[in-house]
């Protein structure tokens, strides 16, 4: 069996937790209307790692049909009790998608294609693998008929979901067959105010560290760092003290 | 695991010529091993789009039946894989790979 046919039960509770489950079921809603799939016609989606189902439960509530392939029997047993619609498969999409060209109308994934860049074991390359996985997936979208068919690649891109945002922000990867469309906007670029449901973290007191990763110089965080930075290099270094980066102010 | 998704289904073993699995409306033979022989002609009739009756049926076979236990094999190699709770273990070994 693979390593990750027994994905550890930590990731099950994690995948069962509620915060993940919202972030999860957000991802799914978002990477559906990034499909941009017609509304008058249900479609069938694959969902590559489709875990306990989450993601699937979206796709059912807008009408759409899908089949769902994941390596963790654990996670697709929770999908088996709790009824999803659509039908289950075991399978490492890291050796290739088992379906015949041109099956699917879109394909989603919701935080899964990154385990391909795991090598869990020694046989594994993940770029071999994340081949095997967009070559098949490729052929299983691709109607084979179309001119477009010819086309030696996906076109696409990045889609990044509030990226001034450290804790919503998501990327997501957009990638089309063919030469339909150009790349959907990303959320929240223009305002940063739509992520209200979410805890509000500031971080004022590092606010200097953080503007472009590196301290105003000569400051006392400054000098703290570079302290730091030449301990971790063995080199002899005064410790630090409350007098550290202190001003020397003038006497009268 | 319902039979439209079989026919959806194609060998992924390298090596072999991709779409291995059985070929279009293969329904047919899939409803057969069901031990339904009956319900269904062995072809698709002509004209079927009109005919509610007979697509009632293959909407019965295809989406309505669940297999739960069993194994999908092969055509081309003959290699099965078991259909455990509805879901079938389409994981390759690792000289398969």
């Amino acid at each position: 069996m693979s390593p990750w046919g027994c994905r550890p039960s930590p990731t099950l509770c994690l995948c069962l937790s509620s915060r993940v489950v919202e972030i999860q079921s957000q991802m799914s809603e978002r990477a559906v209307e990034l499909l941009g799939l017609p509304e008058d016609r249900a479609c069938l989606l694959l969902d590559v790692g489709c875990g306990s189902g989450l993601s699937g439960d979206y796709i059912t509530e807008e009408g759409h049909y899908w089949i769902g392939m994941d390596i963790s029997p654990a996670m697709l047993d929770v999908a088996v009790e709790r009824e999803v619609e659509g039908d289950l498969l075991l399978a490492d999409v890291g050796h290739g998608i088992p379906f015949r060209p041109g099956m699917f109308d879109g394909c989603i994934s919701i935080s899964a294609v990154q385990w391909l860049c795991n090598a869990d074991k020694k046989s594994h390359s993940p770029p071999k693998r994340l081949y095997r996985f967009f070559s098949t997936l490729y052929t299983a979208l691709l109607e084979l008929i179309t001119a477009q068919a010819m086309r030696a690649g996906f076109t696409g891109g990045m889609v990044v979901d509030y990226p001034n945002s450290a804790k919503a922000k998501k990327f997501f990867l957009c990638l089309f067959v063919g030469t339909s469309g150009t790349l959907p906007k990303g959320l929240g670029t223009e305002c940063a105010a739509e992520e209200l449901h979410q805890a509000k973290f500031t971080s004022e007191r590092t606010r200097f560290r953080n503007m472009k990763g590196k301290s105003v110089k000569k400051s006392r965080d400054w000098i703290l760092e570079k302290k730091e930075r030449r301990r971790r290099q063995g080199k002899e270094v005064r410790p630090d003290t409350k007098y550290t980066g202190r001003k020397r102010r003038p006497h009268f | 695991m319902k039979l439209l998704t079989h026919n959806l289904l194609s060998s992924h073993v390298p090596g072999l010529r991709p779409g291995a699995a059985s070929p279009c409306a293969s329904s047919f033979p899939a409803h057969s091993a069901l031990g339904h022989p009956s319900e269904l002609p062995p072809e698709p009739i002509p004209n079927y789009e009109g005919d509610e009756e007979f697509l009632r049926r293959v909407h019965h076979v295809l989406l309505e039946v669940e297999v739960l236990e069993g194994s999908l094999q092969c055509p081309d190699s003959g290699r099965r894989f078991p259909i455990s709770k509805g879901v079938p273990n389409m994981l390759l070994t690792e000289d398969e790979a």
